[in-house]
């Protein structure tokens, strides 16, 4: 026990002051994290969107710093501009729509059908593809749906072909890509709902259905919602689907890209709108009470 | 829930289904590695191993490997130390603004890639190009880093919720400093969510491409960026065949063993 002895000397003495100092303690542990943080990312974000008020010189490309609201006047009136930006939110709502429809019957498995037993080992089997490479699951798709891929394969015997690259194609991927993000929140909903309460349902004389649409749904709402804010906001940003399967379709995402080196303004502007759109979604969603699942 | 026979029937079989349309495209691109035929067509014509041995000796790919895993690994060991101290922080102090950290840490995550991207390459551009640091290797790690440490910082706060204070206030009755209880008893506490933290952010760094696309400059290319460049290339199609059979398996290892190390984190999600 020596060196625990007062000649310890100097770390001794440190690790005191820091002791009867909380205030220092804390000042220590927040100065690195929140000056990358808040600095580093927040200031580049602010920054980036503040150079959505500049122009860019139609001849030269050079950002002109002169403050104007040209670019978000742009983005609004041009058609292609605004038909880009609907079509991203249809995107987006349809791949919810499609997980919600495709997450929710393996959850149910999963947390209440499947033996206890086998649960975990089903919860690594839907966490697992989360984590897989996005650009692969995203190329598995382009092989799938390429010419004399596995679809056309499949589609063969019914006299068709598949689907080939298109919207239908994104809409597909960008529902495969984010399905695990919707799978989880409702497998932790309905794991959490209490048994006895569709006992309760069912000694009060409610039918499977019936206690489906006023016990459960009710109660798993907030999951789906939790859910929902990922594969909606993630849908909403993609542009590598896009350009893998997508063939000629553009997402606001594409457009973000394709103005950078050029109109970087125009680009910024364009891409407030996913930005904004995903903050009143949030905001919507928080109203909910479902982000306190998450 | 009482379900009738049919209905538990009809769930079964439709999570199956979805199992499946979960597992078969991530089996095409395993399968597909080994197709004869150049065009990855389906059913395949025959099976042969020629692909990986022309992959093994792909300087391209082999090259953006190591790119990746240095990346990944610059990337994994600034986020342990900003996550850790974040969740320390939140964890075990009170202060103005606490709530909205764990708001500011996902953000980076869940604003669109495209946005932070942009971001991060604008500010690089204006604040590094004057000192000579050009878009490199080195930002290729500040952008990584700035969305790894989400998962870290969860992994651990999980862990900090969970274990109690007493063992570190019996420790400093017993006579030991803020350093020996650290050393002693803290980090032993929390050190597998920090290695389940490191092998996630290490996945999350190691498949990023939207943020290495504008942080990356010309000179450095991971292997997304290497397997997106040369997806449209037929003469390359083999190989990228390979490389994405690899990156499906070498994505499944982490979380397998971040699942093992940390029951409690694992983050039900990425996020």
């Amino acid at each position: 026990m020596t060196d625990t002895a007062p000649a310890a000397g100097l770390g001794r003495r440190l690790a005191g002051t820091l002791h009867r100092r909380p205030r220092l303690r804390l000042s220590l542990l927040l100065s690195a994290p929140l000056f990358w943080l808040i600095v580093a990312y927040l200031g580049s974000l602010a920054a980036l969107f503040l150079s959505a008020f500049w122009t860019t010189d139609a001849f030269t490309s050079n950002v002109v710093k002169s403050w104007n609201l040209d670019n978000f006047v742009t983005v609004l009136s041009e058609s292609v501009y605004r038909d880009v930006a609907l079509r991203s939110v249809g995107v987006a709502v349809a791949v919810t729509l499609i997980d919600i429809c495709l997450a929710f019957p393996i959850a149910f498995y999963t947390a209440r059908v499947a033996r206890p037993r086998h649960r975990p080992l089903l919860v690594v089997a839907v966490l697992t593809p989360l984590w897989a490479s996005y650009l692969v699951k995203a190329y598995a798709w382009r092989l799938i749906l390429s010419e004399g891929g596995l679809a056309d394969w499949v589609f063969g015997p019914f006299g068709t072909e598949g689907p080939g690259y298109g919207l239908a194609a994104v809409i597909t991927v960008l529902s495969y890509l984010w399905l695990p993000y919707m799978i989880l929140p409702i497998h932790a909903g309905l794991e959490q709902l209490p048994g006895n309460l569709l006992d309760a349902s069912a000694d009060l004389g409610a039918r499977t259905w019936r206690t489906f649409t006023s016990v459960v749904m009710p109660m798993v709402f907030p999951s789906i919602a939790a859910g929902s804010v990922f594969t909606f906001s993630l849908s909403l940003g993609d542009y590598i689907a896009v350009q893998i399967v997508g063939g000629k379709t553009q997402l606001i995402g594409n457009l973000v890209y394709s103005n950078i080196t050029l109109d970087l303004p125009l680009a910024a502007a364009l891409g407030t709108v996913p930005v904004a759109v995903i903050v009143l979604y949030l905001l919507a969603v928080r109203r909910s009470g479902a982000l306190n699942s998450l | 829930m009482n379900l009738s026979r049919p209905a538990r029937i009809a769930l079964r079989i439709a999570a199956g289904l979805g199992f499946a349309v979960i597992y078969v495209p991530l089996t095409l691109v395993l399968v597909n590695s080994f197709n004869i035929d150049r065009s990855s067509g389906w059913p395949p014509a025959g099976l042969t191993l020629n692909w990986w041995e022309q992959a093994w000796h792909s300087n391209g790919a082999r090259a953006a490997l190591w790119t990746s895993v240095k990346a990944a690994l610059g990337a994994t060991g600034i986020s342990l130390v900003l996550g850790t101290l974040l969740a320390f922080a939140v964890q075990r102090y009170r202060f103005f603004g606490r709530e909205s950290i764990s708001f500011l840490v996902v953000l980076p995550i869940a604003l669109p890639g495209i946005v932070t991207g942009v971001a991060l390459n604008t500010a690089f551009r204006a604040v590094l190009e004057p000192f000579g640091v050009g878009l490199g290797m080195f930002t290729v790690v500040v952008g990584h880093a700035t969305f790894c440490v989400v998962v870290v910082f969860n992994n651990v706060i999980a862990r900090l919720r969970r274990t109690a204070l007493s063992f570190e206030e019996a420790a400093a009755d017993l006579g030991a400093d803020t350093f020996q209880i650290f050393r002693d008893i803290t980090f032993p506490l929390v050190r597998s969510a920090l290695v389940a933290g490191a092998l996630l952010s290490f996945a999350l760094s190691f498949d990023e491409i939207v943020v290495t696309t504008f942080t990356a400059g010309p000179g450095v290319q991971t292997l997304p960026i290497w397997v997106f460049s040369n997806m449209t290339r037929p003469a390359q199609a083999p190989v990228v065949n390979v490389v994405a059979a690899v990156l499906v398996l070498l994505s499944v290892l982490p979380i397998y063993l971040a699942q093992r190390l940390s029951s409690d984190t694992a983050g039900t999600s990425r996020i």
